[in-house]
């Protein structure tokens, strides 16, 4: 549905002509997030440039009444920045500057669409880290990882990216602006709502500034990859690493499948003779790495190891590491749709939990690539379909309804890193319970009681 | 509101080209975004529409049903340059080039774009002056005359040119320089390998190369003699269609191709050398162009094995390191990527192999060496703004090199960066890496000669 004459004229005067699309050629790509199956044209798209516009049309959005949903570069895995058929999207991608890093108190204040690589690139070029980096770092945006709370390869030993966020400005649905947080590592002034906001995916305001926490650089790494002849073998060892009280920085798990597709991608070299795939790495002061990097390798064999292999060079590493990140495209290669989920479970349930989801494929005759990041508990089961075969898209459905029964059994979460959004919707009310419900809806209501950010999403207000 | 609810689910066919398409083609984009930093002209925008993701949606969109070609697909699919960055960098597998060349066929099959001009234009050009080359030669040998007789220079200096529209100006500036001879006089028919043949090999002359770069194709002819091959180059050859694919003229196309696969049968050479990366990416999926002709298809599976880029052709057979006595002279080299060697064709590698094994030359990498540098076929003539836009992020890149030569492997590409160096005044050569390595193997001549 078209968004009305009167209200375009007035986002037009808000943000210029230029910065609103209303042509179907214009929208039908913003139909879309990285969610598959999921589609809805906008009524309009209007690019913002700074606070002052986005309260603009949150002004104009709350007095009419008109749907909001903010997306930066849509790769979004829950259907959080789909758009709905009536609602302006509202585009942060040309608010990209990087506005100060502040090396005293290692900080960096960014602009919400400035992408997750561009800030590890600043970070890195100042001698400091910014570790969260989830799969689609390339491209998407930190308002996104902030509103999502996105995690990445590294959570495991640094955190996901609610970890490094000290502050942030935010513009209400009435069109208030306010900062929480600041540069100060101790802060107890009230209510963190800060924290509030962080995964709130786009439900309660929208980030206009992002103050990032940065960290020294680790001084050296060392990546090694580890060869299983079955599948739980690896999670195994992942349970036994921890359980050994190593903490590295990734450990990355991929099935036979996964492994298949990415190297048809990436082309670089992944041993294609075993059934499961461990990718470790650690990171830290020379004699530590060292250390753990033994260790795991020790471990990684008395779990029955075929191979376990160091990278030789940093290059070799990063190429590693890039190729683990391509896995859930990858995985395109083999079918149409691939529907990936991100359950996640304790870390010493991890052997139990990949073993149940390969029942579950072979229950609803499925076919499935699992990869993810073993070391925290978060793993991406991806079943590989046709959004076409409405049949087998419903036992998908049923599938997933049951490894979510299970990860909740197990003490797990339905959600690691991409959130509820339209996806995941359903499950959140069985996993939250009435009393949470509850109060995430009142919330909801006391910030935005016209509902009009990013209606029907994560839950129905 | 549950996934299942919210499924897409395709419209009945209606018998567009898109919709001839098998449908995992378009399916296969799974919208990760993966694409998006690579893209120049979402680079720009940072509009989706103007991004392969985007492109996709609306070519779905079609096959599905829900959109018509209209005029704004159309633009948007003249606004790609084809650079197939995206292909590079997708996960997924998705075949862009493919979709992007029906996406195209799709908007002339229905005259979306048609008007008097453009179709006089397309018809003179694409379905009459690349359709025999004899007649493109004419043209050419007229643009010699314009350029030797001193009438261009008359032009330029009686300032004529201002009285005309400011687009043309800028083409009549642009205007290569025409070769004082083309391919069939610099070039014998067969020319035997030097110091015992290992293969034999047929030279692709090209069009506009034959025209603009037929020193090039000299060049590339005694590359290969000095490694063992021998060379079949026929001083009549047709086009290769990757103009015509990539325009839409998807049945030219088939025709060029056939011609191709006549004049050059594939069983009879070890490797069909083409020195140009344009149409080497084309001229490697005849198969997939002739998969529904049955007297071509198989052959065109043999054709697109045995078809070779220079620069791949060399590493394969081992490039023969030109000797030098005594101490080499020193070089600073710095590599342009054509889009349809690196992106197109997958190699990287093999230029900068052969142009590390000349010795003295020290190759200098080029930041970015892998972004458009806006030349994309015909695209800088037709789209002459975010063309000239990519010229000027090259050329700045370029000069941070500080290097005295940008070597690249593609005729359109050369002609783009020599007159992008030439309009920013930066004084660098500009040439085919071949063309170093020849130079290389005749001073080789000249120095076992003393």
């Amino acid at each position: 549905m078209a968004t009305p004459d009167p209200i375009l004229k007035q986002l037009r005067a808000i943000v210029g002509a230029r910065n609103v699309l209303t042509k179907q050629e214009d929208l039908i790509p913003y139909s879309f997030d990285g969610t598959a199956a999921l589609k809805a044209t906008p009524g309009c798209v209007a690019f913002v440039k700074d606070s002052e516009q986005i309260a603009g049309i949150l002004q104009l959005a709350n007095e009419t009444g008109t749907p909001v949903v903010t997306r930066g570069s849509g790769t979004g895995l829950s259907g959080g920045s789909l758009p709905s058929e009536d609602c302006i999207v509202m585009c942060t991608v040309k608010m990209d500057k990087i506005i100060e890093i502040d090396q005293a108190n290692l900080t960096m204040l960014v602009e919400p669409g400035v992408t997750t690589i561009k800030i590890a690139e600043a970070a890195a070029k100042a001698n400091l880290f910014y570790p969260p980096d989830p799969g689609s770092m390339k491209i998407a945006t930190i308002g996104g990882n902030v509103a999502e709370n996105s995690g990445g390869l590294r959570g495991l030993k640094y955190g996901v990216t609610r970890n490094y966020v000290m502050g942030m400005e935010v513009v209400l649905p009435n069109g208030e602006l306010m900062w929480l947080g600041n540069k100060c590592v101790k802060d107890v002034a009230g209510y963190s709502l800060r924290d509030v906001f962080i995964g709130s995916e786009g439900t309660l305001g929208v980030i206009t500034k992002v103050l990032l926490k940065l960290i020294p650089k680790p001084q050296t790494k060392k990546t090694m990859v580890a060869t299983f002849d079955r599948l739980d073998q690896a999670a195994e060892a992942v349970s036994a690493i921890i359980a050994e009280q190593i903490i590295p920085c990734t450990l990355e798990f991929l099935d036979r499948t996964t492994i298949h597709c990415v190297e048809d991608y990436a082309k670089i070299g992944l041993p294609l003779d075993c059934e499961s795939l461990l990718l470790m790495e650690t990171d830290g002061h020379p004699a530590v790495v060292d250390e753990e990097a033994e260790a795991m390798e020790r471990v990684c064999r008395e779990q029955g190891a075929k191979e376990v292999r160091v990278a030789k060079t940093a290059k070799e590493a990063e190429k590693l590491a890039s190729a683990r990140r391509t896995a859930f495209s990858a995985l395109a290669r083999v079918a149409p749709t691939t529907i990936l989920e991100d359950a996640t479970v304790p870390r010493s349930r991890l052997a139990e939990m990949v073993r149940f989801v390969e029942e579950i494929a072979k229950k609803y005759k499925l076919k499935i690539g699992t990869f993810g990041h073993m070391g925290d508990g978060n793993l991406h089961p991806t079943f590989l379909t046709d959004e076409r075969n409405r049949e087998e898209m419903k036992r998908v459905h049923e599938a997933f309804h049951e490894i979510f029964d299970k990860a909740i059994a197990m003490g797990g979460t339905i959600t690691g890193e991409h959130g509820i959004g339209l996806a995941k919707k359903d499950f959140l009310p069985k996993f939250a319970g009435d009393a949470q419900m509850r109060v995430m809806r009142e919330l909801r209501k006391a910030l935005d009681p016209k509902g009009i950010l990013n209606p029907g999403k994560m839950f129905d207000a | 509101m549950s996934a299942i609810d919210l499924l897409a689910q395709p419209a009945a066919k209606t018998g567009s080209h898109l919709n001839d398409l098998d449908y995992s083609v378009v399916q296969q984009c799974m919208h990760c975004g993966m694409c998006l930093p690579t893209c120049p002209t979402y680079d720009a925008t940072k509009l989706e529409r103007n991004s392969p993701r985007g492109r996709i949606a609306l070519m779905r969109s079609i096959a599905d049903g829900g959109l018509e070609a209209t005029r704004d697909f159309a633009e948007e699919m003249y606004y790609c340059l084809g650079c197939l960055a995206c292909m590079t960098a997708c996960p997924a597998g998705v075949n862009y080039a493919e979709l992007f060349e029906h996406a195209r066929a799709e908007v002339e099959e229905k005259k979306v774009l048609a008007n008097p001009k453009r179709s006089l234009i397309r018809k003179f050009t694409i379905e009459w002056l690349f359709m025999d080359l004899s007649r493109l030669q004419l043209l050419g040998l007229a643009m010699r005359l314009y350029q030797k007789l001193g009438i261009m220079k008359l032009i330029r200096w009686s300032g004529v040119m201002k009285l005309m529209p400011r687009r043309l100006q800028e083409l009549e500036a642009m205007t290569p320089v025409i070769q004082d001879k083309f391919s069939a006089e610099l070039i014998d028919p067969v020319t035997p390998a030097k110091g015992g043949k290992r293969y034999r090999v047929a030279m692709l002359t090209g069009c506009a190369q034959d025209l603009i770069f037929s020193d090039v194709n000299l060049d590339t002819v005694e590359v290969l003699v000095r490694n063992g091959c021998e060379v079949v180059t026929p001083p009549e050859q047709d086009c290769c269609g990757s103009l015509h694919a990539h325009n839409g003229e998807w049945g030219l196309a088939q025709t060029l191709a056939k011609r191709q696969i006549d004049q050059f049968p594939p069983e009879q050479f070890d490797a069909i050398i083409t020195n140009a990366a344009g149409c080497g990416s084309h001229l490697k999926h005849y198969a997939s162009l002739l998969k529904d002709d049955p007297d071509y298809c198989e052959l065109a599976h043999l054709w697109d094995a045995k078809v070779k880029d220079i620069h791949e052709w060399l590493s394969e057979i081992g490039v023969d390191a030109p000797k030098v006595a005594g101490e080499p002279e020193k070089k600073d080299v710095t590599y342009h990527e054509a889009c349809h060697l690196c992106h197109g064709q997958k190699i990287t590698s093999q230029p900068r192999e052969v142009l590390s094994a000349i010795p003295g030359l020290n190759l200098v990498e080029l930041p970015e060496s892998n972004w458009c540098c806006g030349s994309a076929g015909i695209y800088n003539i037709v789209q002459p703004e975010m063309a000239n836009e990519l010229l000027d992020r090259k050329v700045s890149h370029i000069k941070s090199t500080c290097t005295d030569t940008v070597a690249t492997g593609n005729p359109g590409c050369l002609l783009q960066v020599i007159n992008g160096l030439r309009s920013h005044g930066v004084e660098m050569r500009a040439c085919h890496p071949v063309t170093l390595l020849a130079e290389a193997y005749r001073k080789e001549e000249t120095s076992s000669a003393e």
